[in-house]
């Protein structure tokens, strides 16, 4: 029944955060992310490899314009991505081979995207983040499934609420091509959970008037920011339309 | 939020509310006023923000009337599909009936939704012949036809979206609402599709299970590899299987695709 009732709340409240508490959540944020990492398993720390690595600690500045917005897109994929190259690396007990080939076929896709912005962005991308999945048992086929739900309806949502802030339509366009594979995600994962019910479109991401949830940068970057030991400053990503 | 205000604020908005209400409960579906009712309720909640936005809907620019009518045309067809179908008795196999059912509410809500915000300036539903010109014996008789019909619409549906998503640039609260609708149908595709034993997602350009009259155009360019000049095929040549690259990006459909796929559909 808790699982229910988990799935009639929306997928976090609003943060209307103004910059300054903004930050302060960030800070905390770091700050508890350090102290996870103190008694987590190594394994579930991800650094990143070669030149373009980022350090723990370290500020990361999103630049403004489509190049923050794109970027910030690039925050999330790196996420979702390294999420499930560990889910492939620790199967969870008596996973099916229907899940694994699931769990496969997320990695390709978000692999893919992340492979992208690398490539789109180039020396204007930031560059491969420290992450930390130390909060979430791997081990666990409610928790990985949790988690996959959480990063796929963050990634829609986000995309949802970013899509406006990009001026050049190529962007868009782009954007959009990768948003519905997101929602897709969503769909699938709820369904693994929830088998013949009503979650893989639940009133709590699809509300109103049919629409699905979308969420501005500032709501979402406190939410990403719990797996990335650095700290992504988003002062200067777009806040109003063109 | 206050349930009184929202009505308060509904009533000034849409006199048609209390009606479209008592329709609601007719059909008893809903015998409260639940939360799920005051969905129904949404699109004119959301027109009247849009309508803040823009001002009338006379003044809405033409291009964006266009999209919104062409998006309305598909909902249209996909709403009255879902409407008829779900009242076939044995049609869906009763596992599959939540899933169709908030579809159908769905298709529903999002025409209510373009026709609040084109006001006057909305094209009048046109009548639809589900056979396809004959193409399909027994689209309300079969659950696989029916079922093929309908992942066809929502794979169709995404991409149509997809396809405008650029035209509405000039009007940013009604692209958004756009993206919003085009992602509803993207979970809606995905859960079809898995439910007749394809995967959520788009492989290459792949028929799907769906005959290969109309997917291949369903499915058209699906294969792409190539985002913004990078070859991801080659980027990711040994890391990421072509398939799966394929199926990380949906594609757009052009109007004129979307035409060709919907035009057997009307009579």
């Amino acid at each position: 029944m808790k699982k229910l009732n988990e799935l009639m709340q929306p997928i976090g409240p609003a943060v209307n955060a103004h910059r300054r508490s903004f930050l302060r959540t960030v800070g905390a944020a770091a700050v508890t992310g350090g102290l996870l990492t103190a008694c987590s398993t190594a394994d579930l720390q991800v650094s990143p490899d070669g030149a373009r690595a980022a350090a723990p600690g370290d500020v990361i500045t999103l630049p403004g314009g489509d190049l923050g917005i794109l970027n910030y897109a690039f925050v999330l994929e790196q996420i979702e991505s390294r999420f499930y190259e560990l889910v492939l690396a620790n199967p969870y007990e008596k996973i099916t081979a229907m899940e694994l080939q699931l769990f496969q076929d997320l990695r390709n896709h978000e692999v893919t995207h992340r492979a992208f912005y690398r490539a789109a962005l180039g020396s204007a991308g930031i560059p491969d983040l420290t992450l930390d999945f130390s909060s979430i048992n791997f081990r666990q086929r409610t928790d990985v499934l949790e988690a996959s739900r959480m990063f796929a309806e963050l990634g829609t949502a986000a995309y949802n609420g970013g899509g406006k802030y990009l001026t050049d339509p190529e962007n868009l366009a782009v954007a959009g091509k990768i948003v519905s594979v997101e929602a897709r995600h969503v769909s699938i994962i709820r369904e693994m959970e929830y088998m013949n019910q009503t979650a893989f479109a639940g009133d709590n991401i699809v509300v109103d008037a049919g629409l699905f949830i979308k969420l501005e940068p500032m709501e979402v970057l406190p939410k990403a920011q719990k797996y990335v030991r650095e700290i992504i400053d988003a002062r200067n990503l777009p806040t109003n339309v063109a | 939020m206050n349930l009184q205000s929202i009505f308060t604020e509904l009533d000034k908005v849409d006199e048609a509310f209390f009606d479209r209400l008592e329709h609601v409960s007719r059909r008893g579906l809903f015998s409260t006023l639940t939360r799920k009712t005051v969905a129904v309720a949404a699109p004119a909640i959301m027109a009247s923000a849009l309508t803040k936005a823009y001002g009338q809907s006379s003044e809405l620019p033409q291009n964006v009337v266009d999209v919104l009518n062409f998006a309305l045309l598909l909902e249209y067809l996909e709403s009255d599909f879902y409407e008829f179908g779900t009242n076939v008795p044995g049609l869906i196999p009763n596992e599959f009936k939540p899933a169709f059912e908030y579809i159908r509410r769905h298709e529903e809500l999002h025409v209510k939704l373009l026709k609040t915000v084109l006001g006057p300036k909305a094209i009048a539903k046109p009548p639809f012949d589900y056979s396809a010109k004959g193409m399909f014996t027994d689209t309300f008789t079969n659950f696989q036809t029916f079922s093929a019909v309908s992942q066809a619409f929502e794979d169709t549906g995404v991409r149509a979206y997809k396809g405008q998503a650029p035209n509405l640039m000039n009007a940013k609260p009604i692209l958004e609402t756009a993206l919003r609708i085009h992602a509803t149908e993207a979970a809606h595709a995905a859960r079809i599709r898995y439910m007749r034993g394809q995967k959520g997602w788009i492989p290459l350009a792949s028929l799907s299970g769906l005959p290969q009259s109309v997917g291949s155009m369903v499915y058209m360019g699906e294969d792409n590899v190539v985002q913004k000049g990078i070859n991801l095929a080659n980027l990711l040549s040994g890391q990421v299987p072509l398939e799966g690259i394929t199926e990380a990006f949906d594609e757009p459909l052009t109007r004129e695709q979307v035409t060709t796929i919907v035009k057997p559909f009307l009579v």
